[in-house]
C-alpha cells in the first residue's frame, strides 16, 4: 500500500494557514470559514481513508506494521550520528490519533462557523485552527522524539494564540501567557530528557530496535557505544524518560503543572473543545505511550511514579470540580481528572511480564481507548457548553437552570456525554473506563479502589453540572430578559455526530478496540470483567442518584446545608486549594522581586558602575595632573629648585 | 582583481556617489542601488560557493587573493571566504539592505557614516590576514560613535562615548593579542590559515604563550560580542542609537565578536582554548542566564531587547567554547538567527518609537488594533526570539544544545542545563512585553490614530521575516555550508587534546 499521499495531511492545513493568515484580510468571513473547513474536510477524508486501508491491510507476524512513508534529515547534527528528521510514521496509535484529531477538528471547524459568527478576527481564528491542526497531526505522526518536540512547541504556541484570541480582554491575555510559560517550563524537562536520551542512545528515532541493541551493549567494536550503554542501562534512561514525562505532565496538566488549564478556558469555547479537551492536552499521554516500550523495559520503577502522580491528579481535580460554578471550569477540571485516568492506566502496566504480554500491559490499551472515547464525549460536552454560553451569554451556573426547555438537542447530547463520562453502559466511556479500572485492580487493590472512587466522584460532579444547567433553580428573571434559544443547525449537527460516535464506539467496532491497539500489537480481545464493571456501575449509579437527590430539584437544601456546615472546605476547593496564589507568589515575588530586580540593579550599578568609575577615574586623574604642565616658567623653576634641594640633601646626608 | 574585493569597493563607490549626490532623492538612489548590489553580490557569492563546494573545491578558503601591503611586518592584503564568512556576508548584505530602507528619511552625512560602517563590516568578513581584519574592525567602530552621538536619542553623547571607549579598550587587548600571535608564530606571517596550519613560515606557538594571548584575543572580541561582564555598553548604546544603527550594530557588528573569537582565538590558539575555555564558559554561561533575567524587569523596549541580545550573544560564545562541531555550527547559526531577529526587533521598535514617541512598555498598550502590521511583525520577532519552531531561533538553539551535550563531563553538563533555562526566561520576558504593548485596550488617546507602516518600512520588515522563516523552515543547506568550515577549526582543537584542562578546578 502506498501511503505517500499522507504528506498532504500535513501540508494542506499548513497551506490553509498561510492563505488565511496572509490573505485573510481580503477574504470575507464566509469564504475564509468555508475555505478552512473544506480543507479540513479533505484532511479528515484522507485520515479516514488512511485508517481504513491501514487497519484492513494484512498483519505481519500478527502485528500491524509500522510504516514510514516519509523521512528526511531536516537538520543535521554532526557529532554522534545524530540528526533531526522530519517524517511521517504510521502505526496503530498514530493512525488512531489521526482519526481523533481530524474528527474533532472538523467538528470544531463546522461548529465555529456558527459560534464565532460575526466575531472580529474570524479569518485569524480559522488560520490559527488550521495551524493547530497541522501541528497536532505533525506531533502524532512524528518519526522521532525531536520532531515530536518541535510540533509540541508549535501546538503550545497555537494554544497561546487561541487562548489569547480575545486579546483586548485582560484575563485572556494573562491566561494565554500563563499557559505558555507553564508548559514551556515543563518543556525544559522534555528538552533535557531528549538531549540525554539522544546522547546515550545515539538516536532520536522511535525505532527502538536499534536503541535496545545499543543499550544492551550488543554492538561489538564500538567502545564508546559500550561505555555509553553501561551508563544508559542504569539510571540514565529512567532519568531521561522521567524528564520527558515532566514535559508531558505540563501539556497534559498533571499536578502540580495543571494550573494553566482552567485559566485556558478564557479562549473561545470551540477552542477549549479542540485543544484543551480532546487533542493537545492528551499529547503528554501520547508521548508516554510512544516511549512505552522503553518505559516498560528500562524504567519500570519510574512507571509507579507516573501512576501515583496520575492518581493524585485525578483525585485533586475531581475534588475541585465538585465546587466550581463556572461550567467551563468544571469541564476543565474534569478533563484534568480524565487525562490523569489515562496516565494512571499507563502507569499501572505490570512490567514483570515485560512487553510481551497483552494482559499485563492492559493499561496501555485502556489508556489509548480512553483517550479516544474521552476526546469524543469531552468535545461534545464542551461544544454543548458553547451552545449554552452562546444562549445565555455567561459561563456561570447562576444564570442557567431549567435550560432543558429551551435547548432540547443540547440537553440530550449533554446528557449522553455525561452518562458516557460517568461510565454507564452502553456508552463509550463505560468500556474504556472499565478497562482502566481492571488494569488498576490488577496493579493493586488500593489503586483500584481509589480509581473506582474517583470514577464515582466524576459521575457526581458531572451530574451536579448537568442538573445545575438543565434542571435546578432556573434564573427566570434573567431568562425573561434574554430568552435562551437552541443553537442553529451548524452548531447542533457536530454535537449529534460526536454523540453518535460516543453511543456506538464501545460496542459497534468490528472486533473491539483491543484488536487494533494493544501493547504488543497482537489483537487483544476485550472481555468485560463483570466483577469490576458491576462495582463501577454501582458506584456511578449511586453517585448519580446522590447528585439527583441534591441538585435536581428547584431548590437544593442539602447542598446549601453542606456548604454551610463546611464553609472552609468549599472555599478551599472553590479557590483550587490556592495553588495559583502559590505560583503567583513564587513567580512575581521571588523571581521578579528577588532575582530579576537585584540582577538588573547589580548590572546598572555595580558592573556598569565599575566602568563608569574607570572613566571617571581616568578623567579625574588627568584633570589633576594636567596642572603639572602649566607652561609657566616660574613654576618649572620652582619645581627644579626643590628638586635640586632634595637631591642635594640625599647626596649630602650619608 | 579578485571579486571579493567588490564588497569593499562598492561601499567606496557608494561613498563617492553620496558625496556627489544632490538632494534626498539622489542620496536614496545611491543607497538603494549600492545596498541592492551588495545584497545581490552576497547572494551570488553564496550560490557560487555552494556550487564550488559541491563541485569538489576543498580548499579551506576559496577565491583567495594576496598582495603584499606592508613588507616589514609581513602585512598582506589577503582575502578569501569559507562557509562561515559566506554566511556572515549574506547576513550583512541583508541587514545593510534593510537598514537602508529603515533609515529612509535620514540625511546625507548619516548615510556616509552608515556606508563606511558597512564597508568595515564587509571588509572584516573577507579578510584572511589578521592585521587587515583588525583594521576593518577599527573602521567599523569609529562611525558608530558619530552615528550614535549625532543622530541618536536620549543620553546619546554619554552612550556613544561609553560604547566607543569600551570597544576601543577591547581593541587594545585585541591588538596585543594579535601581535602576540604574530610573533609567537615566528613573525613571518599574519595569514590566519598559515598560522593555523604552520605553513608559510609560521611555527607552533608554545602553550605558555598561547595562554597569554588567548584571554587577550577572546576578551578583545568578546567585548564586542557582549560577553558578560563587559556587556554594559550594549544596553545604553542600543537604546541611544538610531534605528538602523541599532539594527546594524546588533545584527552585524556584534557578530564580529563571535566570528573573531572563533576565527582567531579558537583557531589559532587551540591548546589555550582547551586549557582556558572553562573560565570563559562560566562567564558566558552566566551571561546567558543573567541577560535573560535582567530582561525580565526592563521597561524600555530597547533595553529589553539589548539584554535579550546579551543572553543570545552569550549563547554564541558559550557554544563556541563547547569546542564541538555541532555546537560551533549552532553558534554560527545563532549569529545569523540573532542578527536577523534582533534587526527585525530593533527595526519595529524604532518604527513604533517614531510614531508613539515612547518606548516605555508601561505607556504603550493595545497597539494590535491600531498598527496591525507592525504589531504582527513585532510578535513574529518575539516568537523567533523565544525559539518558536519554524523560525530561525529554534534551529540555532537546538543545534547548540545538542552540540553542547556532546561533552559528557559534569562541568559542561551543568553549564549546558543552566543555559537551557534561558529559553524559559525568554518566554517570560517576550510574552510579558507582547502582552503589555500589543494586547489589551489602548488607553492613550494620542496613540489611537497612529498610522501603520509605509511601503519602505514594510519592505524592510518583510525581507527580514522572510529570511527568518527561510532559515527556520529549511536549515539544512545552511547548516552544511557552515559545518564544512567549522570542522577544520574543531579538528585543530581536537588534535591537541579535547577539553583537557589542568587548570579547571571543576573537572
Amino acid at each position: 500500500m502506498d501511503y505517500t499521499y499522507t504528506i498532504l495531511i500535513l501540508l494542506l492545513p499548513f497551506l490553509s494557514f498561510l492563505v488565511l493568515g496572509l490573505a485573510g484580510k481580503w477574504l470575507s468571513h464566509r469564504t475564509a470559514g468555508l475555505f478552512g473547513t473544506s480543507v479540513l474536510g479533505i484532511v479528515t477524508a484522507m485520515s479516514y481513508y488512511t485508517a481504513f486501508t491501514y487497519f484492513t491491510a494484512d498483519r505481519i507476524n500478527d502485528v500491524f506494521p509500522t510504516l514510514v512513508p516519509y523521512n528526511f534529515t531536516w537538520l543535521p547534527f554532526f557529532d554522534g550520528n545524530l540528526h533531526f528528521d522530519l517524517g511521517i510514521m504510521l502505526d496503530p496509535i498514530s493512525v488512531m490519533m489521526l482519526i481523533v484529531i481530524s474528527t474533532v477538528s472538523l467538528m470544531v471547524h463546522i461548529y465555529s462557523f456558527g459560534y464565532m459568527h460575526g466575531e472580529r478576527g474570524f479569518q485569524r481564528y480559522y488560520a490559527y485552527l488550521s495551524l493547530f491542526t497541522m501541528s497536532m497531526l505533525g506531533l502524532v505522526v512524528a518519526t522521532n522524539i525531536f520532531q515530536m518536540y518541535m510540533f509540541w512547541e508549535l501546538v503550545g504556541v497555537c494554544s497561546y494564540l487561541l487562548i489569547g484570541f480575545y486579546y483586548h480582554l485582560k484575563p485572556a491575555v494573562a491566561a494565554s501567557k500563563k499557559a505558555f510559560i507553564v508548559t514551556r517550563f515543563a518543556d525544559l524537562g522534555f528538552l533535557i530528557g531528549i538531549l540525554i536520551y539522544g546522547y546515550y542512545t545515539g538516536s532520536f528515532s522511535f525505532d527502538f530496535t536499534n536503541t535496545a541493541v545499543y543499550l544492551n551493549g550488543a554492538q561489538p567494536g564500538v567502545e564508546e557505544g559500550f561505555s555509553k550503554a553501561i551508563a544508559g542501562a542504569g539510571f540514565i534512561l529512567p532519568t531521561a524518560l522521567f524528564l520527558m514525562f515532566i514535559g508531558g505532565a505540563g501539556k497534559s496538566a498533571m499536578f502540580p503543572l495543571h494550573i494553566w488549564l482552567p485559566d485556558a478556558m478564557e479562549g473561545p469555547t470551540p477552542v477549549s473543545a479542540l485543544i484543551h479537551a480532546a487533542t493537545m492536552v492528551v499529547a503528554g499521554v501520547f508521548q508516554v505511550a510512544r516511549m512505552f516500550p522503553l518505559w516498560i523495559q528500562y524504567a519500570p520503577e519510574t512507571l509507579h511514579v507516573v501512576a501515583w502522580i496520575g492518581a493524585f491528579t485525578a483525585f485533586y481535580a475531581a475534588a475541585v470540580a465538585c465546587a466550581q460554578s463556572d461550567i467551563k471550569r468544571v469541564l476543565a477540571f474534569s478533563t484534568i481528572s480524565q487525562i490523569a485516568f489515562m496516565m494512571v492506566a499507563l502507569g499501572v502496566c505490570l512490567p514483570e511480564n515485560g512487553f510481551t504480554d497483552n494482559h499485563a500491559s492492559l493499561g496501555y490499551m485502556a489508556s489509548m481507548f480512553h483517550l479516544f472515547t474521552h476526546a469524543m464525549f469531552k468535545a461534545t460536552l464542551f461544544l454543548c457548553a458553547g451552545c449554552i454560553i452562546h444562549a445565555v451569554h455567561s459561563n456561570e451556573m447562576a444564570y442557567m437552570g431549567g435550560m432543558r426547555k429551551y435547548m432540547p438537542i443540547t440537553h440530550i447530547t449533554f446528557l449522553i456525554a455525561c452518562l458516557a463520562i460517568s461510565g454507564i453502559p452502553p456508552f463509550s466511556g463505560f468500556f474504556s473506563k472499565d478497562e482502566i479500572l481492571v488494569a488498576a485492580f490488577e496493579y493493586s487493590a488500593v489503586m483500584g479502589w481509589i480509581m473506582a472512587g474517583i470514577a464515582g466522584m466524576t459521575a457526581f460532579y458531572m451530574f451536579r453540572l448537568y442538573y445545575g444547567i438543565f434542571w435546578g433553580t432556573e434564573n427566570k428573571e434573567y431568562h425573561e430578559k434574554h430568552v435562551p434559544h437552541e443553537s442553529p443547525a451548524v452548531m447542533t449537527v457536530p454535537l449529534i455526530i460526536l454523540t453518535i460516535i460516543t453511543l456506538t464506539v464501545g460496542w459497534c467496532l468490528p472486533g473491539s478496540f483491543g484488536s487494533y491497539i494493544s501493547a504488543t500489537g497482537t489483537p487483544y480481545h476485550i472481555h468485560l470483567n463483570w466483577e469490576v464493571a458491576g462495582t463501577s456501575i454501582a458506584i456511578a449509579l449511586c453517585a448519580i442518584v446522590l447528585a439527583t437527590w441534591m441538585y435536581a430539584r428547584s431548590t437544593q437544601p442539602v447542598a446549601d446545608k453542606l456548604q454551610a456546615t463546611l464553609p472552609q472546605l468549599h472555599k478551599w476547593a472553590y479557590h483550587r486549594f490556592y495553588l495559583d496564589e502559590v505560583y503567583q507568589f513564587v513567580t512575581h515575588r521571588i523571581i521578579f522581586a528577588y532575582v530579576s530586580r537585584p540582577i538588573a540593579w547589580f548590572d546598572r550599578h555595580i558592573i556598569d558602575g565599575f566602568f563608569n568609575f574607570l572613566a571617571w577615574g581616568t578623567h579625574t586623574l588627568s584633570y589633576n595632573i594636567r596642572t603639572f604642565q602649566s607652561g609657566r616658567i616660574q613654576q618649572y623653576a620652582l619645581v627644579f629648585l626643590w628638586g635640586v634641594i632634595v637631591l642635594l640633601i640625599i647626596l649630602l646626608i650619608p | 582583481m579578485n571579486f571579493l574585493s567588490l564588497f569593499v569597493l562598492i561601499p567606496l563607490l557608494m561613498l563617492a556617489g553620496l558625496w556627489l549626490a544632490k538632494g534626498q532623492k539622489g542620496v536614496r538612489a545611491v543607497m538603494v542601488a549600492g545596498s541592492s548590489m551588495l545584497l545581490a553580490l552576497s547572494i551570488a557569492l553564496t550560490v557560487q560557493f555552494i556550487a564550488d563546494r559541491t563541485g569538489g573545491q576543498t580548499a579551506e578558503m576559496l577565491y583567495t587573493a594576496n598582495f603584499v601591503w606592508f613588507e616589514p611586518l609581513n602585512i598582506h592584503y589577503s582575502v578569501g571566504v569559507d562557509g562561515i564568512s559566506v554566511a556572515m556576508l549574506l547576513l550583512s548584505g541583508v541587514i545593510v539592505f534593510t537598514g537602508t530602507f529603515v533609515s529612509w528619511d535620514m540625511c546625507k552625512e548619516y548615510f556616509l557614516w552608515f556606508t563606511l560602517l558597512s564597508m568595515g563590516v564587509f571588509g572584516f568578513f573577507i579578510s584572511v590576514d589578521m592585521f587587515m581584519m583588525f583594521m576593518f574592525y577599527e573602521i567599523a567602530l569609529i562611525p558608530m560613535y558619530l552615528l550614535i552621538g549625532v543622530w541618536g536619542s536620549g543620553k546619546k553623547e554619554y552612550s556613544a562615548m561609553k560604547l566607543t571607549l569600551m570597544l576601543m579598550g577591547a581593541s587594545a587587548f585585541l591588538m596585543l593579542g594579535i601581535f602576540g600571535i604574530f610573533y609567537g608564530a615566528g613573525g613571518n606571517t599574519m595569514n590566519i590559515i598559515d598560522i593555523a596550519n604552520h605553513t608559510g613560515g609560521a611555527q607552533a606557538i608554545s602553550l605558555s604563550q598561547q595562554c597569554i594571548w588567548f584571554p587577550l584575543t577572546f576578551v578583545g572580541f568578546g567585548v564586542l560580542g557582549a560577553m558578560f561582564p563587559f556587556h554594559t555598553w550594549s544596553p545604553d548604546g542600543h537604546a541611544s542609537a538610531p534605528t538602523a544603527v541599532s539594527m546594524l550594530h546588533a545584527g552585524v557588528l556584534m557578530k564580529l565578536g563571535g566570528y573573531g573569537c572563533f576565527r582567531i582565538a579558537i583557531y589559532l590558539l587551540p591548546e589555550a582554548a582547551n586549557e582556558l575555555s572553562w573560565i570563559f564558559l562560566i562567564l558566558t554561561g552566566t551571561g546567558v542566564v543573567y541577560g535573560a533575567l535582567s530582561a525580565c524587569v526592563q521597561t524600555d523596549l530597547k533595553y529589553l531587547n539589548a539584554y535579550s541580545s546579551v543572553s543570545h550573544c552569550g549563547m554564541v560564545l558559550f557554544a563556541i567554547l563547547m569546542l564541538t562541531t555541532t555546537a560551533s555550527t549552532g553558534a554560527i547559526l545563532q549569529m545569523l538567527s540573532h542578527g536577523l531577529m534582533t534587526a527585525l526587533f530593533f527595526a519595529v521598535i524604532g518604527m513604533i518609537y517614531h510614531r508613539a514617541h515612547t518606548r516605555d512598555i508601561r505607556e504603550l498598550n493595545g497597539l494590535m488594533r491600531i498598527i496591525p502590521f507592525l504589531s504582527v511583525s513585532f510578535a513574529i520577532a518575539g516568537l523567533a526570539n523565544l525559539g518558536l519552531p519554524g523560525l530561525s531561533g529554534f534551529v540555532a538553539e537546538m543545534t547548540i544544545f545538542v552540540g553542547s551535550f556532546q561533552n559528557a563531563d559534569t562541568f559542561h553538563r551543568v553549564l549546558t542545563i543552566m543555559a537551557t533555562t534561558s529559553i524559559v526566561v525568554a518566554a517570560v520576558y517576550i510574552l510579558r512585553m507582547i502582552g503589555k504593548i500589543l494586547y489589551g485596550e489602548n488607553t492613550n488617546a494620542e496613540h489611537a490614530k497612529l498610522h501603520d507602516a509605509h511601503w519602505e518600512e514594510r519592505l524592510a520588515v518583510i525581507v527580514l521575516i522572510f529570511c527568518i522563516a527561510g532559515i527556520g523552515l529549511a536549515p539544512s543547506w545552511l547548516s552544511h555550508l557552515i559545518e564544512g568550515s567549522v570542522t577544520p577549526v574543531i579538528e585543530n582543537v581536537k588534535t591537541v587534546g579535547h577539553l583537557i584542562s589542568q587548570s579547571n578546578p571543576f573537572q
